[in-house]
């Protein structure tokens, strides 16, 4: 099986390769599930960016006439096609408004544990052995804080606002990146291209990040897809305990949250906010899956394979 | 066609992949009878393996696609039996052994649990293994087996575990063993002891041996018949002789043309002029492993000296220590005068551009994600006196058509260049910087032979037009002859010999220069032949 | 292997340190316990003398000392809100979670195990693909959303389990049922990964060629070079689940250490939430220590 691997003629072995967007479009084109996926984030991303501009002052409306509405009521607006909740506002605008705070929560978080974790690992993994201790054991004690518990102390003396709930979750989730990207510096800065570049007289810096990154980036995006879910699903948990967002702001969590009081009557109120959260983390997870397939050479041909054989 | 114990014909795999189909082999046919040694003989990509593991059902499917000919053992279609069927034949009555042993051990299981599982496989009775495999350990020279039946793979040196390997195809006394470069990753004395065993189990065993290989030595050495294949097909059959004697094809008279050992050998330099490097008492110590130990050699500007050895002699870390990669214990090495061990970081990084290395695998050196222009063009971003940013895209051109590249090529990416390819990419890398000494690191090791002697060639023009040096460093004596003017033989850390090319070649003083000479295998099978006569009454005399 | 065991010792007793100085300072920024125990028109004389009994007028340095000079000596101190000793109560909490903890990682281990092995197996056949769909789904459901879910249905609608408490064995059939999807989920993923890289190494095709059987070939050859990195990811999910599974022990009133410390956090029961920590911490580090040991049992390679 490697003996396509090592295929080597004289002549250039791919001189019409084809540009990368478009076989990254074509190799997501062929994992139906993946294509599903993006196309459903882009519509949450949209809903993110645009939904409050749109439906703000149609998701806070409250009717007291519709109170508890059930879904598929197709005789109404199609605002209420989900059902309306115990103040009679409508669960489709809300959902679609509440995906801001909820994905901006998590992008946030995200963003600012892959940056952080990231430099830190770089450092710890190609640095002296003192600053590597050092930050192996700070991120030991991250690790061993009940994230739970460092989220209700830090919202207790803050104001639980956005911004202070993307500052706990990154701070908990800085350790996934910091072990990854350590790890696999100690891997890559043992490989011959970056011994290469040591012999011209590449400064640390230069090989960190023109040499190193750019290999271990791949594998830290991919775990960023992941735990973008793992953070939208911890943000939900905080804020269904009731120590996350604090109404008038909303997000799915809460939501989710606000509806259990009717689970019997009105199971709708709960349901459908939980859905979106499963849909997105699961479309987040199958993107994740697929990226871990297209970046990994000796599994790509699974997705760049044009001619399906025995399945 | 009656009773051959192995046939194949016409067999034609398709392996699909992202660029298309590549058809690995085309209507290939041959046989092997008992008693036999058939080897294949290819370069990489030639598709020499492809065979064997259709024997075995060892190919993929997907990407792997037989798409015509079948393959009879004992005259029954292999291609019709279940599945079933066609794993009690492996390991029972088709057996195979690999290159790189280490990878194809399971590392967390005993070896004794390895051999003991290829007879339980078979239906032996757990109760009976322990003492056949002991047995068998101590039939293919594992010294103390009744302990080390227990130790695990990663406890044993690289030749033992191609002998744990080959007691594990032998255990149930199989009727072919094929055995797919068993010998490549091994130092030549190792080698040497591997291919003699091989033998002797054959004969005792009368089983048919498919052999392949690249190393035409080792055609030499122990095959009867040889099959020489080129891209995925049959390019010419005979007896090793005939085909090493009297090649027909052109592609196996150029490959015969390509085998290094038989050129000119050069002449040494003028001794009088002053040494560009001059290494003195140079000592590196791991904890207590002394990888070097008070090694002393000098370099003259325009010279090759070639550093040999065998595996663990201390070569590379010999390179390392002088490029600074290693921090040496003790000792000096003087470049041009100024000390490399002690040297200051902002002395060491003008030094830098004086002295470049290229290295074994140019897959590994060259970063995947960065354009040819990009790692070319790197050497003037990190010493920007070089040259002026204006002019950098001329210079790689022109650096690109040194080494013999299109420059227009020069936006692509490593992995679109052949293996050849992207090591003239790597000494355009080290030209950048116009340096007057290159370490080379086994630079040629991983290429084939033909790309072999093209990039050889290479080096001496560049050496010629450039007036560079070289420490060529190299466990390939063959080459070593064609291309240094001194050599260097290493051992355990230590220099051993040195001398010209011609003095350690033809009068070598030290018996182990002897032996390492002796081991190296010509591709000659009748030189061989009388080599091995020589040695089988040598041990005649000696019992 | 003692060199290594004191080496681990001294690194996580730094980490253990690091985390009682910082939960004991951020903990007491939380605010004043009085209030929330005395009636609102308790006397300030009132409020002096529960501040004195706890400790709680002197400086927050004093406070620290005093309290780090007692846990030498084991005293963890009583809890504001039981009138019991800290310990008593947090040990009670922790044998739940403990329970649920280690019953869940069993079936959660050897059920992904199984799962993932056979979908590396015939990776893209119709097994894999269900399994990586539902598997994928698993790691994706909110715990929360899951459980009340699974309350509306099971219990309400169909009464088949209680909604909530212990004491039966029904009572821990919703707990471990939730708590088991996640880690599944992701232990699936974890294993299927895992064994495709085991299974297309080199030492499988020597297998192979020896005519070994695919059952064995799978969990013999591939199983125990592939379950180095899923043990790490188990004990992650574990550790995870020894802190308290929060979110389920409060919806299925479990009376587990995680719910234990929200309780104790939002009642300002310092004492209790110091104690929760450091028993959680410890019982980490044991499962790290087992994990280590178990790593050295699968790969003869690893010696400490």
């Amino acid at each position: 099986m490697a003996h396509m691997h090592d295929k080597d003629t004289d002549g250039l072995t791919a001189p019409t390769a084809p540009n990368p967007v478009v076989q990254t479009f074509l190799m997501l084109w062929r994992d139906k599930f993946a294509f599903v996926s993006v196309i459903f984030l882009l519509l949450v991303l949209f809903s993110a960016i645009f939904g409050p501009m749109l439906l703000e002052d149609l998701a806070t409306k409250q009717n007291l006439r519709g109170r508890n509405a059930p879904p598929f009521d197709f005789s109404r607006d199609w605002l209420y096609w989900l059902g309306a909740d115990a103040l009679g506002r409508p669960l489709l605008p809300r959902i679609i408004v509440a995906a801001q705070n909820t994905i901006f929560v998590a992008a946030g978080a995200v963003f600012f544990s892959l940056t952080i974790g990231t430099v830190l690992g770089l450092i710890a993994g190609y640095t002296s052995k003192m600053w590597s201790q050092i930050i192996m054991r700070l991120a030991d004690i991250i690790m061993s804080f009940p994230s739970l518990l460092l989220a209700v102390i830090v919202l207790f003396m803050l104001d639980s606002s956005v911004f202070n709930l993307v500052i706990v979750l990154a701070i908990t989730r800085i350790p996934v990146y910091l072990r990854t990207a350590r790890a696999e510096t100690l891997e890559v800065r043992e490989r011959m291209f970056v011994q290469a570049a040591r012999v011209m007289g590449a400064s640390g810096r230069r090989i960190v990040f023109r040499h190193i990154l750019p290999v271990v980036f791949p594998t830290l995006i991919t775990i960023a897809t992941l735990d973008f879910a793992f953070v939208m699903l911890a943000e939900s948990a905080l804020s269904f305990l009731g120590i996350g967002i604090q109404p008038p702001e909303i997000t799915w969590g809460l939501m989710v949250s606000q509806g259990r009081p009717y689970l019997t009557t009105a199971w709708w109120l709960s349901f459908w906010p939980g859905l979106a959260i499963i849909l997105t983390t699961l479309s987040l997870n199958l993107l994740s899956h697929w990226m871990r397939t297209a970046l990994d050479p000796a599994q790509r041909w699974r997705l760049e394979n044009v001619r399906k054989k025995n399945g | 066609m009656g009773d051959r114990l192995l046939e194949v014909r016409n067999l034609s795999v398709d392996f699909h992949t992202s660029q298309g189909t590549v058809h690995a082999v085309r209507d290939v046919s041959w046989h092997l009878d008992r008693g036999e040694t058939l080897a294949i003989l290819g370069e990489s990509g030639s598709g020499k393996s492809v065979s064997a593991s259709a024997i075995l059902n060892l190919i993929d499917m997907p990407p792997g696609e037989i798409t015509s000919g079948e393959i009879l053992f004992e005259n029954r279609n292999l291609f019709e039996m279940t599945a079933e069927d066609r794993r009690q034949l492996n390991g029972h009555r088709i057996a195979m052994i690999f290159q790189d042993p280490l990878s194809h051990l399971n590392p967390v299981y005993s070896v004794g649990f390895q051999i003991a599982e290829t007879m339980t496989a078979h239906g032996v009775s757990r109760a009976q293994t322990r003492a056949r495999t002991i047995e068998l350990l101590k039939r293919v020279g594992i010294p103390d087996a009744e302990t080390k039946v227990d130790a695990y793979p990663h406890q044993f040196s690289g030749g033992q575990r191609q002998r744990i390997m080959i007691a594990m195809a032998l255990a149930l006394k199989p009727d072919i063993l094929i055995a797919d470069e068993p010998t490549t990753a091994l130092d030549v004395t190792v080698q040497a002891q591997i291919l003699a065993l091989l033998e002797e189990l054959q004969q005792e065993t009368g089983m048919g041996l498919l052999l392949i290989t690249h190393d035409l030595g080792v055609v030499a050495e122990v095959a009867d018949r040889v099959v020489v294949m080129n891209s995925g097909q049959i390019v010419e059959t005979g007896t090793a002789r005939d085909v090493y004697h009297n090649p027909t094809h052109p592609y196996t008279k150029k490959l015969i043309a390509a085998i290094p050992g038989n050129g000119a050998m050069a002449t040494p330099l003028d001794t009088g002029i002053k040494p560009i490097l001059e290494i003195s008492g140079l000592t590196k110590h791991y904890a207590a492993f002394v990888a070097l130990d008070q090694v002393s050699l000098t370099v003259l500007p325009g010279e090759s000296v070639a550093i040999v050895g065998e595996s663990g002699s201390g070569k590379s870390t010999l390179a390392k220590t002088v490029l600074r990669l290693e921090e040496a214990t003790s000792g000096a090495a003087l470049f041009e005068g100024r000390d490399l061990v002690t040297m200051s970081p902002k002395e060491l990084f003008h030094t830098r551009r004086d002295i470049q290395m290229v290295f074994q695998d140019p897959t590994q050196s060259l970063n995947p994600r960065m354009t040819i222009f990009d790692i070319i063009a790197e050497a003037f971003v990190i010493h920007p006196e070089i040259l002026a940013k204006p002019h950098w895209k001329a210079r790689v051109s022109q650096l690109l058509e040194q080494v013999g590249l299109k420059p227009e090529h020069m936006y692509r990416y490593p992995h679109q260049f052949s293996g050849g390819q992207r090591q003239r990419i790597a000494i355009a890398r080290a030209l950048a910087l116009e340096p007057k000494l290159i370490v080379c690191d086994e630079a040629v090791s991983a290429l084939d032979v033909s790309i072999q002697a093209q990039v050889l060639a290479l080096l001496t023009g560049l050496q010629n037009e450039l007036g560079l040096s070289y420490l060529f460093i190299a466990h390939d004596l063959p080459l070593v002859r064609d291309f240094a003017h001194r050599v260097i033989v290493m051992k355990s850390g230590k220099i051993v010999e040195q001398g010209p090319v011609q003095q350690i070649f033809e009068a070598p003083r030290e018996a182990y220069t002897r032996n390492l000479i002796a081991a190296s295998l010509s591709p000659d099978p009748e030189i061989q032949a009388s080599r091995r006569m020589a040695r089988h009454d040598l041990q005649e005399a000696a019992s | 292997m003692l060199n290594f065991l004191g080496k681990r010792a001294i690194a996580s007793g730094i980490s253990l340190v690091g985390l009682v100085l910082l939960v004991f300072f951020l903990s007491r920024l939380t605010g004043d316990p009085t209030g929330l125990y005395l009636p609102l028109d308790a006397s300030e004389e009132s409020r002096m003398q529960f501040r004195e009994i706890h400790g709680l007028n002197d400086p927050l340095i004093v406070q620290f000392f005093s309290y780090m000079g007692d846990l030498i000596r084991f005293d963890f101190g009583d809890s504001i809100r039981r009138s019991e000793p800290a310990i008593d109560v947090v040990l009670r909490a922790f044998a739940w979670t403990l329970q649920l903890g280690t019953l869940t990682m069993m079936l959660v281990v050897s059920c992904a195990i199984v799962v993932g092995s056979l979908a590396a197996f015939h990776v893209g056949g119709i097994f894999d693909r269900i399994a990586t769909f539902f598997s994928l789904i698993g790691a994706s459901a909110p715990d929360f959303w899951v459980a009340i879910v699974a309350i509306v249905i099971f219990s309400v609608t169909l009464g088949w389990v209680p909604t909530s408490g212990t004491g039966s064995v029904a009572h821990w059939i919703l707990p471990i049922a939730v708590l088991f999807i996640r880690p599944f989920g992701l232990i699936v993923q974890i294993v299927r990964g895992s064994m495709i890289t085991a299974l297309s190494s080199a030492y499988v095709k020597t297998a192979r060629a020896k005519g070994i059987k695919n059952r064995a070939i799978i969990f013999v050859h591939a199983l125990r070079n592939a379950m180095l990195p899923v043990i790490t990811v188990v004990g992650d999910q574990a550790a995870a689940l020894l802190n308290g599974a929060v979110v389920v022990e409060t919806i299925f009133g479990f009376p587990g250490v995680g719910k234990l410390m929200i309780d104790s956090i939002l009642q300002r029961d310092f004492t209790v939430v110091m104690a929760a920590i450091m028993v959680t911490a410890t019982a980490i580090f044991v499962m790290n220590l087992l994990i280590d040991i178990l790593y050295s049992i699968l790969d003869p390679r690893i010696r400490y």
